[in-house]
């Protein structure tokens, strides 16, 4: 008898018991997550731990290599850049604008392409046609041209950035949340919902959008490298951030210019900074999409 | 077949019709074109008459009919900064874009179906962790830092390449492998997945059982199934590879369409930047268009399905 009894006690364990133990599973990518945690650590308290004005700079200092090179000081321990601002400072304060932009353009893409997602799935028809038929037709442009062509009508701000990468982005949601709505709408509670008298509002509102909500955190996860990369990359070519502010993907552009002449930490150490971002945003949406979502695996 | 093909056609002319329509009302409703079209420093009377002349004056739809005509008869704007026909400039560059694109596929090839293979043999083992962290890599790395680091390396420190510039076979090797290095990753992976699959079907099974050479039937009998899908993904993504190299052309300084689409954006020269961006779509949706309808010819379900 305890032999059979084994399995069905396991099987029967409350799911708070079950969501601790698939965190506890192996594989979690804790160096990462501990990256992005110090990431958003300094770009919170950047003002406090920044030694020197990001933005002000002075001649006599330009230039500086990193502390450990010969000509280099305590005082700049990253160096400083071509009108001798503090490069650790412009990359503390970088921090804040990548992960602002990051997280809010995922909201902003993952609200946007959740909502339309869930209303072409579940009303069909000519709304699913107009809305899927739009979102083919903007897949069809490459995201970083895309991105170029918006950011040269609107001009460059942080707030324009957020809204063309949300206005970029939202589509993979939609056809993702489409996908799974369409599955969602055949299923036993909704069918019943729909007997009982919901209206679909409610429906889409109380019993859709609860059961999409895991596909799309995990779809933001995988999003956010993504989204900074386009945000570095814009900031780069000079329609992203506009120039005094900090962002790393504008510190390279401007470090491209002395990088032949050996000035190599201007370029260096926003790039490891863009890169551990990126990797460690991916290792955890990767993490993410296999622990909570099975079907999603195949992406 | 026919049907297939005309609803398939149908499809795609109405992505292109969304596509201009999108960007026409970007380009409208985001303030006066005018202060777009026209060169900076333009008089009042000169911006009055080029509103007249692009009747901006007219309602919408007459002005979006306008837009669109002028397209279709490939009157794409003059260049502000080189006063030439957008069109012209487009094809003037066109060549070096297929050129470098033409050489990062081929690496991307060289790098991405044999490390695929080999993940896909030893599944779990010490090939399948390298490529894997490999293609995370490519698929993570930004292409700007990947070129700043070779040119780092391979110019400022080796001194062996060229850091900018067209020329010979020399100035291809750093751009186009920064660009081929995303798409290698891509092609690593989907040459692993599809040859898993391959792997355990019957037919491969029983080649085993017949007692062939494991590197026979691998090299012949699976490879040739399990490349079908990823020959497709490479055609499609060369024609995609020539229209998002404008970091990797920016960077190395590679005279393509890339590159100027970057003049666009820093000439301020919206024309060109249009060209581009409409141009590239077009060539995309229409590549999408021409492997569907390959697809369907040569497996009948598809088309029968739909």
């Amino acid at each position: 008898m305890t032999v059979t009894t084994t399995p069905l006690a396991a099987a029967a364990a409350s799911p708070a018991a079950r969501t601790l133990k698939l965190w506890r599973l192996e594989g979690f990518p804790l160096i990462p997550v501990l990256i992005l945690l110090l990431i958003a650590f300094v770009a919170v308290f950047a003002d406090f731990l920044a030694p020197y004005d990001p933005q002000i700079g002075s001649l006599a200092r330009r230039f500086r290599p990193p502390a450990w090179e010969a000509g280099g000081s305590m005082a700049h321990l990253l160096g400083t850049d071509h009108v001798g601002r503090d490069v650790l400072s412009r990359l503390i304060f970088g921090a804040r604008v990548s992960m602002v932009v990051g997280l809010t353009a995922v909201l902003v893409a993952g609200g946007i392409g959740t909502l339309l997602g869930i209303l072409s799935g579940y009303l069909g028809g000519w709304v699913d046609q107009v809305i899927m038929r739009v979102t083919d037709a903007w897949l069809a442009l490459p995201a970083l041209t895309f991105a170029i062509f918006l950011a040269a009508i609107v001009g460059p701000s942080e707030l324009n950035i957020i809204v063309i990468l949300g206005g970029v982005y939202w589509t993979r949601y939609a056809r993702v949340v489409r996908g799974e709505v369409l599955s969602l709408k055949q299923r036993e509670f909704v069918r019943l919902a729909v007997v009982a008298g919901c209206s679909k509002w409610l429906i889409m509102r109380r019993h859709i959008l609860p059961n999409v909500l895991n596909s799309a955190i995990v779809l933001a996860t995988l999003m956010l490298g993504v989204v900074i990369v386009t945000e570095a990359s814009l900031s780069f070519l000079g329609v992203g951030v506009p120039p005094p502010k900090p962002a790393w993907g504008l510190m390279m552009a401007d470090g491209k210019k002395g990088l032949m002449v050996g000035y190599w930490w201007l370029t260096v150490f926003p790039g490891i900074c863009i890169m551990l971002m990126v990797l460690s945003a991916n290792l955890l949406g990767d993490w993410l999409r296999v622990k909570l979502d099975p079907q999603l695996r195949q992406l | 077949m026919k049907q297939f093909i005309v609803r398939r056609v149908g499809y795609s002319l109405l992505s292109l019709f969304l596509l201009s329509v999108t960007i026409f009302l970007f380009v409208r409703v985001t303030g006066d074109p005018t202060t777009l079209l026209v060169e900076p420093g333009a008089s009042p009377e000169d911006i009055e008459n080029m509103r007249h002349q692009f009747g901006l004056d007219q309602p919408l739809w007459v002005q979006y009919w306008l837009f669109a005509t002028s397209f279709v008869t490939g009157d794409l704007g003059q260049s502000f900064y080189y006063r030439t026909p957008v069109l012209e400039l487009y094809f003037q560059r066109l060549p070096n874009s297929l050129q470098l694109a033409a050489v990062a596929m081929v690496l991307s090839l060289l790098i991405g179906i044999p490390s695929g293979i080999l993940a896909a043999v030893r599944v779990g083992g010490f090939w399948d962790s390298a490529g894997k962290t490999f293609s995370l890599l490519g698929l993570s790395l930004p292409q700007f830092w990947v070129g700043l680091v070779l040119i780092l390396f391979f110019s400022v420190y080796l001194g062996w390449l060229p850091s900018s510039g067209s020329g010979g076979i020399l100035h291809l090797l750093m751009p186009a492998f920064t660009l081929g290095w995303y798409f290698a990753a891509a092609h690593m992976r989907l040459t692993r997945s599809s040859m898993l699959e391959v792997l355990d079907s019957e037919y491969v099974k029983l080649a085993r059982l017949k007692g062939l050479p494991e590197a026979l039937v691998i090299g012949k009998h699976a490879l040739k199934n399990a490349l079908i899908p990823v020959i497709t993904l490479a055609g499609i993504n060369l024609v995609v590879m020539i229209n998002v190299a404008v970091v990797v052309e920016t960077v190395f300084a590679w005279p393509g369409i890339g590159r100027l689409l970057y003049e666009g954006i820093t000439f301020r020269d919206f024309p060109v930047v249009q060209c581009v961006v409409v141009l590239g779509g077009s060539m995309i949706i229409v590549v999408n268009l021409l492997v569907d309808i390959l697809y369907a010819y040569i497996d009948p379900r598809i088309r029968l399905e739909s």
